[in-house]
């Protein structure tokens, strides 16, 4: 039995997600607050209006980042 | 040593791009030892803006723990760095990611040339100054203390120049007043010291040159009582303003006598 799923790159990691997800549910799939991370899917930043909308595509490149303590 | 300081008003606070800050010292967030210690410290320098760095998430950790779970954009205004970028594209891409979190057009831009002092690569600096003032950030340059650079960066749009005192988390204070005090002579924006300030009389110092604010990190953050070290930087950076608004009595290298000549006894 195959398993619906793609191979992605995700933050410099190959990973394995279901196929047809979108970037809003590939978010909650890492229990990550939409509102307090940025993505930037093969090297564009998508809007979080769009996220929603877009489809995780395979051989997708996604940084997905944040804010943390700097100087 | 004039000034115009009768022109000044001390207590006015820092105004950047038309967004006044009460408060001329803006600290960073990074190196606290924990996060309670690290807010609790910039509450106690009074600051009202403060940096922060992007990075990426670990999915891996099963609690998320970006520093916005910690620190409120209601009470600071934040400043999104480009730390850790070494070319002009490099820091384009983090100040694009940074502003995409939505919490405003503020960003530190750092681009750095050198491993081992940390120094800025100002080339880089100025060529992703152009780019970012062209999209619409508010920048605010990290650079050295070179007064050439400090007017190519005004020049393309910055809209404060932030020299060094001396490399980043080196502690030396500011090496080269006579630097910064040119500067701040010649730019119209705001000169905010940035970088290598490591006790009370470095902030003192610097804010006595007549700059428009400091920026500091591991002053606090390395300090042994954070807090403490907070509170210290606060009242210099008050009493360092005041001073250079009071207009110094001049220096000189004789001795002026401070009590009457005459009426002394036979």
């Amino acid at each position: 039995m195959t398993s619906d799923t793609i191979e992605i790159r995700l933050n410099g990691e190959q990973r394995e997600v279901d196929a047809g997800l979108s970037i809003t549910q590939l978010l909650a799939r890492f229990e990550l607050t939409p509102e307090l991370v940025v993505v930037e899917r093969n090297r564009e930043i998508v809007p979080r209006a769009k996220c929603s909308d877009t489809l995780v595509e395979a051989g997708d490149t996604f940084e997905i980042v944040h804010f943390v303590g700097g100087g | 040593m004039q000034n115009e300081a009768s022109s000044h008003n001390a207590d006015d606070g820092l105004e950047i791009a038309g967004h006044r800050l009460k408060s001329r010292l803006i600290v960073g967030t990074g190196k606290y030892r924990d996060n309670d210690t690290m807010l609790a410290a910039i509450r106690a320098s009074g600051a009202d803006m403060v940096t922060v760095a992007v990075r990426r998430v670990d999915l891996d950790r099963t609690k998320l723990e970006g520093i916005l779970f910690h620190l409120s954009p209601d009470e600071f205004v934040l400043l999104p760095n480009t730390a850790g970028c070494y070319s002009a594209d490099d820091a384009i891409r983090y100040a694009r990611l940074g502003r995409a979190a939505g919490f405003g057009d503020f960003v530190k831009l750092e681009v750095i040339g050198d491993e081992k002092t940390l120094l800025p690569d100002v080339a880089a600096t100025l060529e992703a100054a152009r780019v970012l003032v062209e999209e619409g950030f508010v920048v605010m340059a990290y650079t050295n203390d070179d007064l050439i650079t400090a007017l190519r960066l005004e020049d393309a749009g910055c809209a404060a120049v932030m020299p060094l005192a001396s490399p980043i988390g080196s502690g030396l204070g500011i090496v080269n007043p006579y630097f910064i005090r040119e500067i701040k002579s010649r730019l119209e924006v705001p000169v905010i010291v940035d970088a290598g300030v490591g006790t009370a009389s470095d902030a003192c110092f610097a804010m006595e040159q007549g700059v428009d604010g400091l920026l500091m990190n591991t002053a606090l953050a390395a300090a042994d009582d954070e807090v403490a070290m907070a509170t210290a930087m606060r009242h210099a950076v008050t009493a360092g303003r005041l001073a250079w608004a009071a207009g110094r009595m001049p220096i000189r290298e004789i001795g002026v006598p401070s009590s009457p000549s005459r009426g002394m006894l036979d």
